[in-house]
């Protein structure tokens, strides 16, 4: 199966970078996104050195306190609306998706490309907003602050209304898709667990994303011509913002969580070469999660002023989700068990997540327990709980599929030596910032403080230590990542001996993905078929 | 019909889809998928209603008086008929009739303008009473709460007007689409499409008009 590369691959052909631009290939588009993901990621991290930076001591070291306030929430809503949300479905699974369907498009095409502009001018509002005296409200916008404050709130509300409506346009097409676009014998049950995550994800954007953006709406319309709603001085009620807000943003984390759950259930088959244990439960858990977080919102509104008979479902609905959640770690687990283990990079970020997201799990039920909320809320032990999840958790498994279907993507392998030594770098700084912040948090220090006691100075310096270590991990990766790209050896069509269809085509895939059409007459993770 | 056939121009069927009928199912579930969005968009507006009509029941019934119930039928009437309209344009692009195609896809536009002008008017005489979202009340009324009605008022049906204003111009690249002879009972994926939106804004209204013109 060794192709020659570049031989009329989707990268070359057709030639011309208005042909790209103007692209309506699923993998082309996949790859644009990819950029700009990655320049989001490294916007939003190097927000996050600096306002690590600040925190080295109580005192100020080169931000004021305002200025510290604008980087935690650029931080925050450029890692949340333009990386982490769009980072998985966007890119890799826009790439991979139909490959793995067998299809040779996405459903829609021309809207495809179009979420991906609608992406792009959403970006230029948020960037606006940076450079026009950036919002100081923290990601979450919370009113009546939002509606006050004189920093630019509206261009980047308006940013992340526009980045709605790309993901709400990515989730309709990849709902059509799935329904309408498998090959031939491809049944639900035969379609590999990561496009269930992704139609168990867009569900989500179809059915979350508009709500927020009507909410961002009437933020802006409450700040330009008021609506009164958010408004306490006439009658409004500030809190309504909140079940709003959450009201999709909740679901907005298992937007962030559930694709990366698919990339496990790919790693952990391939590389331990034995079929998925349990795959309709797997399948069926991310429609499990996709429905229960819809009822789950009101645990972060425990300390709000909600009814305590609220509180109280809310809590048990949280602890809810750690069923379909714990069902899939398990499952996990149970695949390695008596699999043939290739310890190659992208594994060992499979194994980077099953530590970290079992930490930021379990945290989790703890936040979602009423009496331990009311003391760790607002805490750095929320900030280090969904550190776990959405960076331990989704990072980990965004940047192994990376790593797993780079050589797809770009035909060219990577330094598996180099991929470890990142790999432990990201790994060990990622557990000295926000471990130390668990502890931190339990000791009462706040998030979002300027300034802190004399006491909590040590753990804070350990913990912004740490960023420069993680810091190092993903310039390591960027480093050699782009050498492959040049210096790179070519990679055969398939370098893991993986399953899935994406890997009967030739690296990188041809324009039109399959040279004759697949037809699917077995289980996606068959190993025995092959392996006797 | 057969003066007709002449000036057809066959569809073609996109490269990543092997049969039209496989296309034609693609783009309906895709767009109903959308309408449940659209669905979504607009709910969390009225669940902002109903939390607020449930707050200031006394005050919505002083409100609504402000508004004119008979403005509001006569919109209402305009939309349901121009849902006919809509309706019966499809059934003749399915059955290759061109000209009434036309002439029914004209009615719907017409009647999505008369809409409009009616809602201009309606909007005229609360700009003039300063019955406006709350930075630029200056109407008199006994409720302090009165602007969050007006608030939700001019925002809800502000969005649904932007929602009529693009269905016509939807309704205007159907029937330049269909003078070039594109459609025909093999192909009239996007006359149904935009069908659907077109029943939605419709329905959007129907939820609309009673509970802000007919509180009491």
């Amino acid at each position: 199966m060794a192709h020659a590369v570049n031989e009329g691959s989707y990268l070359t052909n057709p030639k011309g970078w208005k042909s790209w631009l103007l692209t309506l290939d699923h993998k082309r588009i996949g790859i644009m996104y990819l950029l700009f993901i990655v320049i989001s990621f490294a916007l939003g991290g190097f927000f996050a050195l600096a306002l690590r930076l600040e925190l080295l001591s109580p005192a100020k070291i080169i931000f004021t306190a305002k200025q510290y306030n604008q980087l935690f929430t650029l931080h925050g809503a450029i890692m949340v609306f333009l990386f982490i949300v769009p980072s998985i479905p966007a890119s890799l699974g826009n790439f991979v998706m139909p490959l793995m369907l067998g299809a040779k498009d996405v459903a829609f095409p021309r809207l495809n490309l179009a979420s991906f502009y609608i992406y792009v001018f959403g970006a230029i509002f948020c960037v606006y907003s940076m450079i026009s005296g950036a919002a100081d409200t923290g990601w979450t916008f919370y009113t009546p602050y939002s509606t006050t404050t004189n920093t630019s709130v509206i261009s980047m509300t308006l940013g992340a209304f526009i980045l709605g409506f790309s993901s709400i346009l990515t989730g309709v097409n990849f709902i059509a898709t799935i329904h309408k676009m498998r090959a031939k014998g491809m049944n639900w049950f035969r379609m590999p667990l990561f496009v269930w995550a992704l139609y168990a994800t867009a569900i989500i954007q179809v059915l979350a994303t508009p709500v927020l953006a009507i909410t961002l709406l009437l933020l802006i319309l409450e700040r330009t011509i008021g609506v009164g709603i958010f408004d306490p001085t006439i009658g409004g009620d500030p809190v309504l913002f909140q079940h709003f807000f959450w009201f999709y943003s909740h679901p907005a984390v298992y937007i962030m969580i559930l694709p990366a759950m698919g990339i496990m259930s790919e790693l952990v088959t391939t590389f331990c070469r034995k079929n998925i244990f349990g795959y309709k439960t797997i399948a069926y858990s991310s429609i499990a999660i996709a429905i229960i977080s819809f009822l789950v919102w009101g645990h972060h509104l425990f300390v709000s002023g909600q009814s305590d008979n609220a509180a109280t479902i809310f809590s048990i609905l949280t602890f809810l989700v750690g069923i379909p959640s714990a069902i899939k770690v398990f499952n996990w687990l149970s695949t390695m068990y008596g699999g043939s283990i290739n310890l190659k990079t992208p594994f060992l970020y499979f194994l980077s997540f099953m530590v970290l997201f079992c930490v930021g799990g379990f945290t989790g039920i703890m936040l979602g327990a009423l009496s331990l909320d009311v003391y760790f809320h607002g805490t750095y032990f929320v900030v280090a709980h969904f550190h776990y999840v959405m960076m331990g958790g989704t990072v980990m498994a965004f940047i192994g599929g990376l790593h797993y279907w780079w050589p797809k993507m770009f035909g060219k392998m990577y330094s598996e030596f180099w991929g470890a030594v990142a790999c432990f770098f990201i790994f060990v700084g990622f557990n000295m910032v926000f471990f130390t912040q668990f502890i931190l948090g339990a000791k009462g220090m706040p998030r979002r403080y300027f300034n802190y006691l004399d006491q909590f100075q040590p753990l804070h310096a350990f913990s912004t230590m740490g960023t420069w270590v993680l810091g190092l991990g993903f310039l390591i990766m960027a480093f050699y990542l782009i050498d492959s790209l040049i210096n790179g050896p070519p990679a055969p069509a398939n370098p893991w001996g993986g399953m899935t269809l994406e890997w009967h085509t030739q690296s990188p895939p041809v324009t039109h993905n399959f040279d004759v059409a697949p037809v699917v007459d077995h289980d996606p993770y068959d190993y025995r078929r092959i392996d006797g | 019909m057969s003066k007709q056939k002449e000036s057809l121009v066959q569809h073609h069927v996109a490269h990543h889809f092997d049969t039209a009928e496989q296309e034609f199912s693609t783009a309906k579930l895709g767009m109903w998928v959308f309408l449940v969005q659209e669905l979504l968009f607009f709910g969390a507006l009225f669940v902002a209603f109903f939390v607020f009509k449930y707050l200031y029941p006394e005050m919505y019934v002083e409100a609504h008086h402000h508004l004119s119930w008979k403005m509001g039928a006569l919109n209402t009437i305009f939309l349901i008929t121009s849902s006919f309209t809509m309706v019966m344009g499809v059934r003749s692009a399915q059955t290759n009739q061109r000209r009434a195609t036309k002439n029914y896809l004209f009615a719907t536009m017409l009647l999505a303008c008369s809409f409009l002008v009616v809602k201009y008017f309606e909007y005229a005489a609360k700009f003039h009473h300063g019955l406006l979202p709350p930075h630029f009340f200056f109407g008199e009324g006994v409720h302090q709460t009165l602007p969050i009605f007006f608030g939700l008022y001019f925002v809800m049906t502000g969005l649904h007007g932007i929602h009529v204003l693009i269905g016509i111009g939807l309704i205007a690249w159907l029937m330049y689409r269909n003078s070039r002879g594109e459609f025909n009972s093999e192909f009239y994926t996007p006359v149904e499409m935009v069908g659907l939106y077109w029943h939605f804004v419709d329905l959007v209204w129907i939820f609309l008009f009673p509970l802000f013109y007919l509180v009491g």
